[in-house]
């Protein structure tokens, strides 16, 4: 069975011009991983909205877990969890007595679920008195997983749990939705970082409204139309301008320690004639090598060619 | 030798029994992209405050521009610029009001603010939105815009906090074209961000792990010396020892 | 039972159960707010200490001047009234109109009266006789206290004047009022105090902090679950109607023993009356919580659409009847003036239900009208 299905759903905001999103479909299986990636404002907070119940679609039908996102509200909001973008839990209620609450609110307790949540509550565990707001980044995260997980729900949607969090901390995040998602759990996820994908089943890549992309993350980086070349030399600010003034570049962008490009035409001279090209024009250390794109690379793509 | 235009020595911020910056010091040259990367409460921001002289530090010295941070404050914060990924323009003014509402602030003349204005609009591309309020912008051109105005009484640092968080992948390169646009100019950057690819871009990277700079060199070097192949390696490598997680 | 009963009962239970901790919550929400419980429990007593003493303290041994030019039975008799009173200390005697000026230039004076020649005279004959006051008006609440003060003096020798000769005749003072016209005491403000408390209260409070929740985010995961959104909100009701009990007991304790206010009706009825009072209030907080997205505008909407208007039209601080009538017409819809009604019918007229039906039943219907907007209103999902 297909756990989240979507078809055709339209949303356009009062007074807006633009639609938030424009004709989106797909599906996900059971306990899958799907990420959602995309900028901000691609529309991620209004698809987990629609999802959860939270807003109506303009036109379309959304389905989780077999019933109805507009009538059978009440089912859904029985068998989800979710994790808002923004922290929002109570700020001035302990770490228990936020867990508390929310367990009796979604009809169970600590100790019914216990089981699910243990790995990631024995960490915030010593800090159970603490008040919520007082917590770290981090922590937070961690406490207001707890909460969405409390009532052992069959679908979980995380809205941009990474946003603001540092490199370690995601790490820790993305091992903790692995070990969810072996225990059964669907898990919806968006973010920004496009370095995440590769941690989802499948992906979805959206953006202004629509999704440009959805496949596994390997299938779509397999889909990179043309081959990528990675370029380095010393001087890499004026490089990435003497690249852009090649007759042959298709495409040209930083990356990292790199500039990743893409050739007009596929010849095997250009890449010397490249070398020579920016020899003349004062680089050193010339370095240019066949690399595999990445989820980044297919985004810039994919929003390109749009 | 290179003009010095941030210099900070021993540079300490106490709350109480908690040290938030300790005994920071470090020096910017002028032009220089400075990456400023640490983990969530590594004191970052507390370290950021103290060189926009928004707040005083508890010992150490420090110079911005110049400037000392304890007895010339109005000084240094007419010569830096400041842009964060929270605040930055007014959504509910147009474009043209913001650029000149900013440019009066800072000073600017009137021929001063036609002038950039026209000039920055222009190379932004905006030509067709300058009567549209700033709330209706994308996320990326925001930024875009908040960058320039930023920039617009031509400081000799700008600090940006997280500037491009969330901003889609081309726009973000875009930003960097800016950024790299300003320190040809002459103007420092001093920059934070979750983003490691990032900090590759960067002329120097400082990593702050529990109130303390615990590295600073060039991504280059800072590669080689922590066995990473990538920024992201020597940030998990730095940040994994740290013993403080506070906001 | 059958088993479909046992479910239901199980059901029930857990709803029970679901709504206490709610209830726990807020109370946690408010005991940990050092702003809340400042603004519930310090306000009644700045507003009784406000309303109660610093109002209406009388005003003692002022001291007057009086230039008596009749110089006859009349005027030393109400010289003599002035002169036994504890409100005024005679400073002197003046002879001529000219110092009168002179008297006030040189400071401590609050007040000088005027006695025109052939005073009694005009009473006995024209049955009709002048005297001026005038009063220090750099201070305009105590001038206006004194003149009152000394008009009310010269009503009582009127009267005096009336019982003896048993004609009508009368002394025009030539005084008018702004504030505070019937001299006002404890017995006017208190019922006053206590419908702008529970308004306060119940309005701002409940609007603040159904919004708070809107623009924390936890509404968002509220919504998300099976917990029906309307009992979140009135739930939130709950803490505010025992406290606002609460705070009824203390302004009562506080005005009865401190301010000697009678209190002549049962209390219970005053108790209840005041939670339906409490009830409309709440429902107007949903209200406001319902149309507003942040809390400094439900904040901002509770102030000027509810405590302005309480202020200003319940009749306690300006009398109604001397308003133009469209003010007069728009009091109607204030519920704190039917309530003021209510308070001050049981605590210092002592009477019984008998006699406020007529407000109850306004009060009532308000409450249920306001009650059916804001369900009506009340979204199940984000704006």
């Amino acid at each position: 069975m297909k756990d989240v299905v979507l078809s055709n759903i339209h949303k356009t905001y009062k007074g807006r011009d633009i639609p938030a999103l424009n004709d989106v479909s797909f599906e996900t299986g059971e306990g899958e991983l799907f990420g959602l990636i995309g900028p901000d404002g691609a529309g991620k907070t209004s698809l987990f909205r629609i999802l959860t119940t939270l807003i109506l679609p303009d036109s379309g039908c959304a389905k989780v877990c077999g019933k109805d996102v507009v009538n059978d509200y009440k089912e859904i909001r029985k068998i989800v969890g979710y994790m808002p973008g923004k922290f929002s839990l109570y700020q001035d209620l302990s770490v228990e007595e936020n867990l508390n609450f929310f367990a009796t609110v979604f009809n169970t307790s600590l100790k019914k679920n216990y089981d699910l949540i243990k790995d990631i509550y024995i960490q915030i565990e010593p800090f159970k008195k603490r008040r919520a707001g007082q917590l770290s980044g981090g922590m937070k995260q961690k406490l207001a997983l707890c909460c969405a997980l409390i009532h052992k729900p069959k679908v979980l949607f995380l809205d941009e749990p990474t946003t603001g969090v540092d490199a370690v901390s995601r790490k820790e995040f993305w091992g903790m939705l692995k070990a969810l998602k072996e225990q059964g759990i669907s898990i919806l996820v968006s973010t920004p970082y496009m370095d995440e994908a590769d941690l989802c089943d499948r992906i979805a890549l959206i953006q202004n409204g629509k999704i440009m992309s959805i496949d596994t993350p390997h299938s779509i980086t397999l889909n990179y139309p043309d081959p990528l070349y990675a370029v380095q030399s010393d001087q890499m600010g004026k490089l990435l301008h003497d690249l852009r003034n090649f007759r042959e570049i298709k495409s040209c962008n930083a990356f990292g320690d790199y500039h990743h490009i893409s050739f007009v035409s596929e010849r095997k001279e250009t890449g010397n004639e490249l070398k020579d090209y920016l020899l003349k024009k004062d680089h050193s250390n010339i370095k240019l090598n066949a690399v595999a794109p990445g989820i980044e690379d297919c985004f810039i793509q994919l929003m390109d060619s749009e | 030798m290179k003009e010095i235009v941030i210099k900070t020595e021993k540079l300490t911020k106490q709350f109480g029994n908690f040290i938030a910056a300790n005994e920071i010091s470090f020096e910017v040259y002028k032009g220089e992209i400075f990456g400023f990367l640490g983990a969530n409460g590594a004191g970052k921001t507390t370290a950021m405050r103290m060189l926009c002289g928004l707040s005083r530090p508890t010992s150490g010295n420090a110079t911005i521009a110049g400037f000392d941070v304890y007895r010339q404050t109005e000084e240094i914060k007419k010569n830096i610029g400041y842009m964060s990924q929270k605040f930055s323009l007014y959504e509910d003014l147009n474009i043209l009001e913001n650029i000149r509402f900013f440019g009066g602030i800072y000073g600017l003349s009137r021929q001063e603010i036609r002038e950039k204005s026209e000039k920055l609009i222009d190379q932004l591309g905006l030509e067709m939105e300058v009567k549209k309020l700033v709330g209706e912008l994308p996320l990326g051109w925001k930024q875009k815009l908040a960058f320039s105005v930023a920039i617009l009484h031509e400081p000799s640092i700008v600090f940006l906090d997280e500037p491009t968080g969330g901003v889609d992948p081309v726009t973000r390169r875009q930003f960097w074209d800016l950024i790299y646009e300003a320190s040809d100019r002459g103007i420092t950057i001093f920059v934070t961000t979750h983003y490691m690819d990032e900090a590759e871009y960067c002329n120097r990277v400082s990593m702050m792990v529990d109130g303390k700079i615990e590295a600073l060199d060039t991504p280059g070097n800072l590669k080689m010396k922590y066995a990473a192949n990538s920024m992201d390696g020597v940030f998990y490598e730095l940040a994994r020892g740290a013993k403080r997680k506070a906001d | 039972m059958s088993l479909h009963e046992v479910q239901k009962e199980k059901q029930i239970k857990s709803k029970m159960k679901q709504f206490l901790s709610f209830i726990k919550k807020e109370f946690l929400h408010v005991f940990r707010d050092s702003k809340t419980m400042l603004m519930l429990f310090g306000l009644p007593i700045a507003q009784i200490t406000l309303f109660g003493f610093a109002l209406t303290n009388e005003i003692k041994n002022s001291r007057i001047v009086v230039l008596d030019q009749a110089k006859d039975i009349a005027s030393q008799e109400i010289v003599q009234k002035f002169e036994a009173g504890r409100q005024f200390t005679l400073d002197r005697t003046l002879n001529n109109p000219n110092q009168i000026e002179e008297a006030f230039r040189s400071g401590n004076l609050k007040l000088a009266i005027l006695i025109p020649a052939n005073f009694y005279e005009d009473l006995q004959h024209l049955h009709e006789a002048q005297i001026q006051i005038i009063s220090d008006a750099s201070d305009p609440n105590t001038a206006n206290t004194l003149t009152t003060y000394a008009s009310n003096i010269l009503m009582d020798y009127q009267l005096e004047l009336m019982q003896n000769a048993k004609l009508p005749m009368s002394i025009d003072t030539d005084i008018r009022m702004l504030y505070n016209p019937e001299l006002k005491g404890a017995t006017n403000f208190v019922p006053g105090v206590i419908a702008l408390v529970l308004m306060l209260v119940c309005v701002l409070m409940t609007s603040v902090s159904i919004v708070r929740e809107k623009e924390r985010g936890t509404m968002e995961i509220l919504l998300v679950s099976p917990f029906h959104p309307f009992l979140v909100i009135l739930s939130k009701a709950v803490p505010y109607f025992i406290l606002s009990l609460f705070n009824l007991g203390v302004i009562i304790l506080m005005s009865v023993f401190l301010l000697d206010m009678p209190f002549n009706g049962p209390v219970w009825l005053l108790f209840a009356e005041s939670g339906l009072f409490i009830l409309t209030c709440l429902s107007v907080g949903l209200l406001i919580s319902n149309s507003t997205k942040s809390q400094a505008a439900a904040m901002l909407i509770s102030l000027m659409g509810m405590l302005i208007p309480t202020l200003l039209l319940a009749g306690f601080m300006f009398p109604l009847e001397n308003m133009p009538w469209p003010l007069q017409l728009i009091s109607n819809v204030v519920p704190a003036k039917w309530f003021y009604i209510i308070v001050k019918s049981i605590m210092v007229k002592g009477l019984g239900f008998a006699a406020i039906w007529k407000e109850t039943l306004i009060l009532f219907v308000m409450t249920i009208l306001l009650l059916l907007i804001s369900y009506k209103k009340f979204n199940i999902r984000l704006s």
